[in-house]
């Protein structure tokens, strides 16, 4: 379990004072991955370090695996370290040092004896598939090899708490999805609690059960991702699950903004809408995916004005959301208008990796 | 006037068993001394394991203090020092206290530079993995720096070879000794031309023997 309480953080003192976390909350449980999203300059790795007690707060308190760490003294942080798991951006192993002493390091500080050692190591290099790649420089590794080799050091220790600061940075898409795989699988299988700092959008959705987004250090909103995505209004579902660009050219129709997620929404509902309700729906724009294990969508469509009634009262039934999106403004008015952006600036802006996620995912997704 | 070459070899030798002596002497002193006093310079840094500024402020004067005298200057001018220490002015062991005195700050800024080399994100990976500061500096600062630290160490013993030419000017013995006794007072060319021949032969194998082993310990 990781937990954090109105952690503040503040670097320099006086009138050089830089206040760079406030009142910070944050909760993740055994069996979670916690993702905490914002962009750069956001406080992400400050809270990153204060959690692997790399920083010390400045007030608040930080409980790692049920022990508060914040008033430790400075040699029971050492022991408290053991506990935490630390993945780093670029994997941050040793150069001059073969896959397996880079792994054997924390258990060689602990002073474990050479045969447990050994042993320890061959099992982590096995368990992130690395075992033929044991007696390897870095150097002659992949970038996602080494964060294998990174991940499997953090985990030298059994430690309860794994701590992933942009693991996944500057790795190309397929590392990054086995990189995600196996953080997926570990959190599973050894039951731990993972706090993901990313700036990657692709990334909490891919593994992230809960998230968070930090914004100049505050947590702007925060909660599980199936449910973020599932409001029509949360900055951070937006930027999980983008709304696609529209075309308005639809007179006489009504246009809707739909936002659906969960088991319970049938994955036809589109052609229902035409063959059990006869309606002549128009998909204007859609994203589909599946988001911690449930289906999650967004889609807008355009329907005659004197059937609205008719497609909320289906579309309710499903559990799916629907809002009607304004009326485009009359064509009289001067000047060529930009197609989507009336609708799109009442939306909280999404950051800027959510873009460039969106459109990414956007020639898959988009049906 | 000039030696007869088979009286050369008589004085020559001797010589560059002084020198050798004098340098390795010296070279124990400052590794054991100036490595430590790096190490601290570099972790006492921002960002480094123990930043301290007072600490770092202090110790960088005082090794400013040991480098900003040309050595001949240093050497004349500590002399009761050097006796005091030695309990002699002349000869190697007298030679080897300026040279320690010079050679130390002048490694610990070598031993500083090449940590600092060593990415920071790795001595904090050390930490995150629960190592103690001693662990980290020896097992991840010290270890990774390695290649770059035995440049440093051919750096320092040719430094060290020149001082000790420099210290022969005084009465240290050695090759400087052999060169300034024979070959500028007496205008001995066939000494003079030796004694050259030999710095630079030493200083040659030093620099490939340095280079060599740092291409092995490069991955």
């Amino acid at each position: 379990m990781i937990r954090v309480e109105k952690l503040h953080k503040t670097f320099g003192t006086g009138t050089r004072a830089r206040p760079v976390l406030h009142e910070v909350d944050l909760n993740i449980a055994q069996g979670t991955i916690g993702a905490v999203v914002g962009p750069s300059g956001a406080g992400k790795s400050t809270l990153a370090r204060c959690v692997n007690l790399l920083e010390r707060p400045t007030s608040g308190r930080v409980w790692v695996a049920g022990t508060d760490v914040t008033d430790l003294p400075e040699r029971d942080l050492r022991h408290a370290r053991r506990a935490i798991g630390t993945v780093f951006q670029s994997a941050n192993l040793l150069r001059r040092r073969t896959a397996a002493q880079n792994v054997a390091m924390p258990l060689r500080y602990l002073g474990v004896t050479a045969r447990e050692e050994k042993r320890r190591v061959a099992e982590l290099l096995e368990r992130v598939g690395l075992t033929d790649r044991a007696d390897d420089y870095p150097a002659q590794l992949s970038g996602g090899q080494r964060q294998r080799v990174g991940i499997a050091r953090a985990l030298a220790l059994r430690p309860k708490v794994l701590l992933s600061d942009e693991a996944t940075s500057g790795l190309d898409p397929a590392a990054t999805r086995s990189v995600l795989a196996l953080l997926r699988e570990l959190r599973t299988d050894l039951d731990l609690a993972i706090l993901l700092i990313t700036h990657e959008m692709e990334v909490v959705r891919e593994v992230a059960d809960t998230a968070a987004l930090l914004r100049e250090g505050r947590v702007a909103e925060s909660g599980p991702v199936h449910q973020l995505v599932a409001d029509p209004h949360s900055a951070l579902g937006n930027a999980l699950l983008p709304d696609r660009p529209v075309s308005w050219d639809r007179p006489g129709l009504g246009t809707w903004r739909l936002t659906y997620q969960g088991h319970a929404v049938p994955t036809d509902w589109l052609t229902r809408l035409g063959a059990d309700h006869g309606l002549d729906v128009h998909l204007l724009s859609a994203t589909v995916e599946e988001i911690a294990g449930r289906a999650a969508g967004r889609a807008t469509i355009a329907v005659g004005h004197d059937r609205a009634d008719e497609l909320t009262a289906a579309l309710d039934g499903w559990g799916i959301h629907a809002e009607p999106l304004p009326e485009p403004l009359p064509e009289s008015l001067p000047g060529p208008l930009p197609p989507d952006h009336s609708a799109r600036a009442e939306e909280p802006a999404a950051s800027e990796p959510a873009s460039e996620a969106a459109a990414e995912t956007a020639a898959e997704t988009v049906v | 006037m000039s030696t007869d070459l088979d009286k050369l070899w008589p004085l020559l030798f001797p010589a560059i068993g002084q020198t050798l002596q004098m340098v390795a002497a010296v070279m124990v002193i400052v590794v054991a001394v100036g490595t430590p006093v790096g190490v601290v310079l570099h972790n006492s840094s921002p960002g480094a394991l123990f930043p301290h500024r007072a600490l770092r402020a202090t110790l960088s004067w005082v090794v400013n203090l040991g480098r900003s005298l040309p050595f001949l200057i240093l050497m004349a001018a500590i002399i009761p020092f050097t006796r005091y220490v030695a309990g002699t002015t002349i000869g190697v062991s007298a030679a080897i206290v300026p040279m320690s005195l010079a050679g130390i700050p002048y490694f610990a800024r070598l031993v500083e530079t090449a940590l600092r080399e060593v990415d920071r994100e790795a001595t904090e990976a050390g930490r995150a993995a629960g190592g103690s500061r001693l662990q980290v500096i020896v097992s991840v600062q010290l270890a990774e720096a390695l290649p770059a630290l035995v440049g440093s160490l051919t750096i320092a013993i040719v430094g060290m070879l020149e001082f000790s030419a420099i210290a022969g000017t005084i009465g240290a013995g050695g090759i400087g000794y052999l060169a300034i006794s024979y070959g500028y007072e007496r205008f001995d060319t066939t000494v003079m031309t030796a004694t050259i021949v030999t710095l630079i032969v030493m200083v040659q194998v030093i620099q490939f023997t340095g280079d060599r082993i740092v291409r092995r310990l490069a991955h």
